[in-house]
């Protein structure tokens, strides 16, 4: 074995690959080679690493530097300078760092622990982390019921929107005796701001097979499938390098770790349909249909894909699963508030400082979000506005900001918090504008199944496209809430239902800027 | 050419979806032709009608033929706020199309998307399978020169 006085992390994602990160990564070994030092600097490529630096950004342990937007050009620099010489490049260092606002806080992580630390196409480091440990004491110490109750009593919810209680959701299927159950993982993140699943998926695979494993054995299936959204060429790629793995290893496959237990995950892609992520609308999918949602009663969990069992599960709940069964539910439980344990991963956006990710316990408040790990507001500008939860989401003013980020206090909003979007707006935006977004959004994706939705996103849009022009009335804002009122408690799922959350909280704290425009 | 890839995949409706991607991906304008879709009937033992239900419910799918490159600008909230109607301005400008539409020559075919999830680098793009970030208008003409330039 090789030891290594430095290890060089480069993450690897949508973003640095667009920047020319192969071409860099290629470069830079050369230069490293060319100083005789590529026995003594160890360059690693890893996921997404947790601060949004523009451009390509690395990391360098034992020192713990973090360098942003480095170019082509800087490559000469940084290896005489940083690796030969033992000095910091201060103009390269992340910006949030170097002035201690972007907090990075690997320590107090679940989901997030390993990403932007291992390589994600290498299961040994994941091994080499605890990985796979949760999973053993699942499949050779614990019943499956023993495994649901563990769950049940973490008080996991679901990270997707709703949050419902994992623990239940999962012990509605488990008793079922039938010839076929299956567990589906809803991948197909399309709420816009939201990438959090992309980032877990990037970063740390096989984090989320064990999650997926640990669910198939509590539930009792045998077969589970990923739905992924097509655009996410990087996660799949590497989720099915993880599967290739992880059944070399025999970790996946039959009988695992010697058990009866066998399991095959297959990765299944989305086309492009925001509708999608309702549960039902993406078993329909996966059944080679349109995405239409089904009527609820019955559950998936009672009659799902192809009218088996099925548990649906977003990316997250199950990578915060391995954690609970490796460590015990209170463990989980002693995080985040009573009514809502654990983390939660967020992506803070739009105009602050430096936007990023960040995994913090469930209740933080959006100000610490956006001032510590966001950074603050960018150059200064003062704060108007966060929508939070994307498009289903709602706008918080700065009023709202101490307002605990769990399902109990959001109360009638707590659907925007699984999908972790947080879009900071400066007092330079336009909220009008923002809502039209918005609107144009839901009108694009209704999938026209229900006449609720398929008519009123396309009467939202017209509404406010006329008040936008500033033709609009003011008995056009009260259409606007009363339509959207009437999609809440008509629509058929939860798409046509959400456009109120946006409508209600735009007029609730920014109606002087429509009245503004309407006469 | 329909049979390499019907070979892949077993003759059940729930591979239909792979089967679209998968012919539309290879096919050098990127789209599902009639034809295509009639092979697929046939093998999968699935109607058309359905099939093209299916095709017109997922906006990857198209059934017109489309341009060498597709671009598809993201216009969600996250990349709005950052200026994606600017951006949208300008590739209508230097490509002389509008969002539907491919320039004359075939080399691009200009298309609007819903959220792409890379959004820390609002507002954003994808050409085919690359993501392009970090958009400024400069930026914008360089790709799409470097584009033209390689072909």
């Amino acid at each position: 074995m090789k030891y290594y006085r430095s290890h060089l992390l480069i993450g690897m994602n949508e973003a640095s690959l667009s920047a020319g990160v192969k071409e860099f990564e290629a470069e830079l070994r050369n230069e490293l080679t060319k100083h005789n030092l590529q026995d003594e600097i160890n360059v690693l490529e890893t996921g997404p690493l947790s601060f949004f630096g523009k451009g390509i950004c690395m990391t360098v342990f034992p020192e713990n530097t973090q360098y942003a937007d480095v170019k082509m050009e800087d490559i000469p620099e940084l290896v005489s300078e940083h690796f030969l010489k033992g000095r910091v490049v201060k103009r390269l260092v992340f910006e949030g760092v170097l002035q201690g606002e972007a907090k990075l806080n690997y320590a107090e992580r679940i989901v997030l622990d390993n990403s932007g630390l291992i390589d994600p196409d290498s299961i040994d480091e994941y091994v080499g982390r605890g990985g796979y440990e949760a999973l053993e004491k699942a499949i050779l110490k614990m019943k499956p019921m023993e495994v649901v109750e563990e769950v049940k009593k973490s008080g996991l919810r679901g990270r997707g929107g709703a949050g419902f209680p994992t623990g239940l959701k999962w012990s509605f299927t488990a008793p079922i005796q039938t010839d076929q159950k299956f567990v589906v993982i809803n991948a197909d993140e399309g709420e816009p701001g939201t990438f959090k699943d992309r980032l877990i998926m990037e970063g740390d695979p096989h984090k989320l097979l064990e999650g997926i494993s640990i669910c198939a054995y509590a539930v009792g299936a045998s077969k589970a499938y990923i739905y992924i959204r097509g655009e996410y060429h990087l996660c799949i790629e590497r989720l099915r390098h993880a599967i290739q793995q992880a059944k070399v290893y025999g970790i996946l496959g039959d009988h695992i770790f010697g058990s009866d237990f066998s399991l095959d995950i297959d990765i299944k892609i989305g086309a492009g349909a925001y509708v999608c992520g309702e549960e039902t609308a993406l078993i329909e999918s996966l059944e080679g249909n349109r995405g239409n949602p089904r009527w609820k009663p019955p559950f998936p969990g009672v009659e799902g894909l192809w009218k088996k069992p099925t548990v649906v599960n977003n990316v997250e709940t199950l990578a915060s699963v391995p954690y609970i069964i490796k460590n015990g539910a209170e463990a989980f439980a002693k995080r985040g508030t009573s009514d809502c344990t654990g983390t939660k991963v967020y992506t803070i956006l739009g105009e602050v400082a430096h936007p990023g990710l960040c995994e913090v316990d469930m209740g933080t408040t959006m100000r610490t979000i956006i001032n510590e790990y966001g950074g603050g507001m960018k150059k200064g500008i003062k704060f108007k506005a966060a929508l939070v939860g994307g498009a289903a989401g709602v706008f918080l003013p700065d009023s709202m900001l101490d307002v605990k980020m769990d399902f109990a206090s959001l109360n009638q909003y707590a659907a925007v918090l699984g999908s972790g979007a947080v879009l900071v707006m400066n007092e330079n935006t336009s909220i009008v504008d923002m809502l039209y977004s918005i609107l144009k959004f839901f009108r694009h994706e209704s999938c026209g199944k229900c006449s609720p939705c398929r008519i009123g996103t396309q009467e939202l849009y017209d509404l406010i496209v006329k008040i936008k022009k500033g033709n609009g009335t003011k008995e056009d804002l009260d259409k606007m809430e009363l339509l959207a009122e009437v999609m809440k408690q008509t629509a058929f799922c939860a798409l046509g239902q959400s456009p109120i959350m946006p409508i209600q909280s735009a007029f609730e704290h920014f109606k002087d800027e429509f009245l503004a425009l309407v006469h | 050419m329909y049979r390499q890839i019907f070979d892949k995949y077993a003759p059940t409706k729930d591979n239909l979806i792979y089967i679209l991607h998968e012919i539309q991906d290879t096919h050098p304008q990127h789209y599902i032709s009639e034809e295509a879709v009639t092979e697929i009937s046939k093998y999968l033992g699935v109607p058309v009608n359905h099939i093209y239900s299916v095709i017109t419910f997922y906006t990857m799918y198209s059934t017109k033929p489309r341009g060498k490159n597709i671009i598809r600008l993201c216009e969600s909230p996250p990349c709005y706020l950052k200026g994606s109607d600017n951006i949208l301005r300008k590739l209508m400008t230097i490509l002389q199309v509008k969002p539907g539409e491919t320039t004359e020559d075939g080399l691009f075919t200009l298309e609007l998307a819903a959220c792409l999830g890379v959004c820390g680098n609002a507002p954003v793009m994808m050409i085919n399978q690359d993501v392009y970030g970090d958009l400024t208008d400069t930026r914008v003409v360089e790709i799409i020169n470097k584009i033209k330039g390689g072909k």
